[in-house]
């Protein structure tokens, strides 16, 4: 392995991740970096970053149900419905039937393991695509929702809007910050020192394998904590009575455990064998049909989960309410490095595909773009974006961080076994 | 000694960091078939690459003279051009079209601007006449055999004026009959004055009908053997593959038999999707602990189905016949169940179903049984890397770390790969099917020294292989599988070709020992 892919892996971690991936995290300081000047720093405010945050809580949860499915070959197009039905189910159980707000939440959370589980038994035990069961969800909830609804609008009491809403109370001494995001901030710097030093001591139980050089993740924590601070202050300074909004914590909790699965449970790797080869996956004694009605069942709950978020920030739920939400998830899964094909990307990747997604509608929106303009230019994006990983796979490199890398490299690259031309478009970085 | 054909001469072709070529001449002889043999890598395909036109003029050193002119083709059409046609090893049909439109896919005929489907048929029929097609030209081609598509492939180099038939491994996925047929339409073609380039593994085959032999080893020709002058010489030609001789090409092993522990009894499996048609009946076995058995047969046998049916009913539908282990009956329902059971299956088809080809090393060993590194629920990845630096170290799995994907090894390595993934679930039983098939001879003698040394261990290892002197060479008992029976149990010390071949083909249940 050459020195430039060994310090990418070092970088930014995992062999699964790939090029497109890094290439997100470049792409998307840049893009923080244009729409910070070009707004004056309006960008990077309190104000917008909290705003942000709220406005793509929900679609970023979708995304994490969206790359397990895409992962597993599959494809969801009903999401948006989904969560469009369970909002509607929830607002009227909460204020025409007099529910209690949290069990209204359980409500919707059922609702969601049932529509898809629904869809999951289609999809894994009869074998319907997935792409025609959840076309005919997409219909089938869009007409639940304002068949139930009779396409109106039903509001939400206060208690229920904290989950899109609320925000960190304020408690303790006055610092002239929200004491509990800097509380979180803290916590998360410490989180991320002991996973570093976590993997440095798996890497360093592994004989033969030796951990990365120790300014490399030198390096790579203080970067991280660097903007684990800067933001920490920044959702802290806001306006009195604003601080890190419950729905981004919501998020951040299932990032977590969403990524811990996938990565380190036989659960996760079973996704990912399912989508690579799901023949050589069910000879192994993978359950095919259990993952994959798994997978699908677990899309409908984050949807519903989705969903309530969002009908709890606007106050109240609608008939037009996620509409084109499938399209936001897919495109930030598929920016994140997921293949079209199943078997690749990663919860983070997408995570980081739904922000680019989301900064560059945000400083658009800044800059007074139209909403035309706006779809226009993220609609050539995520083209380029995705044609420009193709291309990189047939030229066998990844030119940006390649050239990014070049300085650091000190011998040649390693002689690949011999064999046909065919070899060389293998050579890809982290495949 | 008439004027070459086709000469290229001082050949050289280069690819980043790798010399596929180094200075290869090759000079054919109008009228002969010439066979081109070589391990995997040697550079074989690469050297047709550059004459067909895949590798362009200027992207190699050297010349090509062909009928007396040099020639740079720019592209695969320039050379089609000029009469020289290559067939690859994966056929290029369309499945769902039909023999005639595959015939001229690209090349239709034409009257007043639309495509003339009568004369296509009437031209159809010539060429599949040419070649002994005898189908209606109208059937898809996913509807006929692997072999009739073969002989579809070579129809449609006929399309295009053929003078020069280049072969990459035309038999590799033929069973014997169609072999033998397409051997003898290679025969034909000779009288009719064309010349042929076959790229082939099967040395029997090389020996049977080549004039010319060259062997090429680490991108190199070592020589060019003319069959007339010197004969072929199997011995030799292998000498010269692997630049050593192959004393045997078989380790020496003293087997070491226990107990009879694994047993299946009236074993009867249906088609998945036919009910009537029965891919296994009545089928019975047994293993021993350190033994190696042989399932030999010919293609569509039913060994394949025989042994995924037993591996956790993981083909057909399972009709009857119980499976006996330790003395006691067990019930496999799943491949969960078989793996839970000690079984273990290593299928003929290591890409299409044996592996993850988006995987790396590492996870690839560890896949069929990640509980055997789950910590509480929790992937250890530490034990992970531990596992697969130690099958990396035993099987000498050629890798520079199990880091690497699992696409970058070579087939031998990606094979054992798959045998180090199946031995980490502990098996008692292992069913390698096809477990050297396109893997070259250097690689194949170790996956033998491995399966001995399991066997050594007291596990049963079967081995279900197309090619017999394997089966002979390497099997203490073997079974014989004709349309779903076992026919024939033979003792290794009976065992010759001719007495399995006569079992392979007739229901006529024989025993011997």
């Amino acid at each position: 392995m050459s020195r430039r892919r060994d310090l990418q892996k070092n970088l930014f971690g995992g062999t699964t991740s790939n090029a497109r991936q890094f290439g997100m995290i470049f792409t998307l300081v840049a893009i923080i970096v244009f729409f910070q000047i070009m707004t004056d720093g309006l960008t990077l405010t309190s104000g917008n970053m909290i705003a942000l945050t709220q406005q793509y809580a929900y679609i970023s949860i979708l995304s994490i149900g969206m790359l397990m499915v895409i992962v597993a070959g599959h494809i969801d197009l009903s999401v948006g419905s989904v969560a469009a039905f369970t909002g509607i189910v929830v607002a009227k159980a909460i204020s025409e039937q007099g529910l209690p707000w949290p069990a209204g939440i359980a409500l919707g959370l059922l609702v969601g393991a049932l529509i898809g589980a629904w869809q999951g038994f289609w999809v894994a035990y009869i074998g319907v695509p997935a792409f025609i069961v959840t076309l005919a969800g997409m219909l089938l909830f869009r007409g639940g929702n304002q068949y139930i609804g009779n396409a109106d609008t039903v509001p939400v009491p206060e208690g229920f809007r904290t989950i899109g809403a609320g925000y960190l109370p304020e408690t303790g001494p006055d610092t002239g910050y929200n004491n509990l995001t800097l509380l979180l901030g803290l916590a998360l710097c410490a989180a991320v020192v002991w996973r570093e030093w976590h993997a440095r001591r798996v890497r360093q139980r592994m004989e033969g394998a030796e951990p990365a050089p120790l300014w490399v993740s030198a390096v790579r924590l203080a970067v991280m904590v660097g903007v684990i601070l800067f933001a920490t202050f920044r959702f802290a300074g806001g306006r009195v009575g604003t601080s890190f909004p419950v729905s981004g914590i919501i998020l951040a909790v299932l990032v977590i455990a969403y990524s811990f699965y996938t990565r380190n449970t036989a659960g996760g790797r079973h996704i990912y064998a399912v989508g690579g080869n799901a023949r050589a996956a069910e000879l192994s004694g993978v359950q095919l049909r259990r993952v994959n009605f798994l997978v699908m069942t677990n899309m409908g709950i984050l949807a519903a989960l989705a969903g309530m978020i969002f009908v709890a920030r606007s106050a109240a739920s609608g008939p037009q309410d996620g509409l084109n939400w499938e399209l936001d998830a897919i495109a930030a899964v598929f920016i994140g490095g997921a293949a079209v094909s199943g078997g690749l990307g990663t919860v983070s990747g997408s995570i980081v595909g739904g922000l680019v997604m989301a900064v560059l509608n945000n400083g658009l929106q800044l800059i007074g773009t139209g909403a035309d303009m706006v779809q226009i230019i993220k609609g050539l994006f995520l083209l380029g974006a995705v044609a420009l990983d193709v291309y990189n796979k047939k030229q066998g490199r990844f030119s940006v961080i390649g050239s990014l890398m070049r300085p650091f490299r000190r011998e040649p690259p390693r002689i690949p076994a011999p064999d046909t031309s065919t070899r060389e478009a293998e050579f890809l970085p982290g495949r | 000694m008439g004027h070459a054909l086709l000469e290229m001469r001082s050949i050289t072709k280069e690819f980043p960091g790798v010399t596929a070529l180094s200075d290869v001449s090759l000079v054919v002889r109008p009228g002969d078939i010439h066979a081109i043999c070589g391990e995997n890598g040697a550079g074989k395909s690469t050297l047709m690459k550059v004459l067909s036109g895949v590798h362009p003029y200027g992207s190699y050193q050297g010349t090509i003279f062909y009928q007396g002119v040099e020639c740079r083709f720019a592209d695969i059409r320039a050379s089609e051009h000029a009469g020289i046609v290559i067939i690859h090893q994966e056929l290029a049909l369309v499945p769902g079209m039909s023999i005639t439109e595959n015939l001229f896919l690209g090349n239709e005929p034409r009257k007043w601007g639309r495509i003339d489907w009568r004369g296509a048929n009437h031209r159809a029929l010539e060429l599949m006449r040419l070649v002994g097609l005898n189908e209606d030209p109208d059937t898809l081609a996913r509807d006929i055999g692997v072999g009739k598509q073969q002989l579809v492939e070579i129809a449609k180099a006929f399309a295009k004026d053929v003078r020069l038939l280049i072969l990459d491994e035309p038999t590799a996925a033929l069973n014997e009959t169609d072999s033998r047929h397409l051997l003898d339409l290679l025969r034909g073609f000779k009288q009719r004055g064309i010349t042929s380039i076959m790229i082939s593994h099967k040395l029997n085959e090389v020996e049977a009908i080549a004039d010319a032999i060259t062997i090429l080893r680490d991108g190199r020709a070592i020589e060019t053997i003319t069959v007339a002058d010197s004969g072929a010489d199997e011995d030799r030609i292998v000498r010269g593959m692997v630049g050593r001789d192959l004393e045997s090409r078989f380790p020496e092993h003293v087997p070491n038999i226990g107990e009879v522990f694994f047993e299946v009894r009236d074993w009867t499996v249906r088609h998945p999707v036919s009910a009537e048609r029965l891919v296994c009946k009545n089928s019975s076995f047994t293993v021993r602990r350190g033994e190696i058995v042989g399932f030999a047969g010919l293609m569509g046998a039913g060994r394949t189905e025989l042994a995924m049916s037993v591996f956790g009913r993981s083909y057909g539908v399972h009709l009857g016949g119980r499976i006996v282990k330790d003395g006691r009956e067990i019930e496999i329902r799943s491949v969960a169940d078989a793996i839970r059971n000690g079984l273990a299956y290593v299928s003929e088809d290591r890409k299409a179903i044996g592996l993850n080809l988006l995987d790396d090393v590492k996870t690839s060993v560890v896949a069929a049984k990640l509980s055997k590194i789950t910590r509480r629920g929790v992937l250890d990845e530490a034990a992970q890397y531990h596992e697969a630096e130690h099958y990396r170290r035993t099987l000498r799995i050629k890798t520079p770390s199990v880091d690497e994907g699992v696409t970058r090894l070579s087939g031998g390595n990606q094979q054992k790969v798959v045998l180090a993934k199946w031995m980490f679930t502990d098996p008692d039983l292992l069913i390698l099917d096809e477990p050297t098939r396109g893997i070259d001879v250097g690689a194949k003698y170790e996956i033998y020294g491995i399966i001995q040394r399991l066997a050594d261990e007291g596990k049963g290892v079967i081995v279900i292989s197309s090619e017999l002197p394997e089966l002979i060479g390497l099997c203490d008992r073997i079974y014989t599988v004709f349309e779903g029976t076992i026919t024939g149990e033979i003792d290794r010390r009976d065992a010759d070709p001719e007495l399995l071949m006569k079992q392979m083909t007739s229901t006529k249940r024989m025993r011997s020992a």
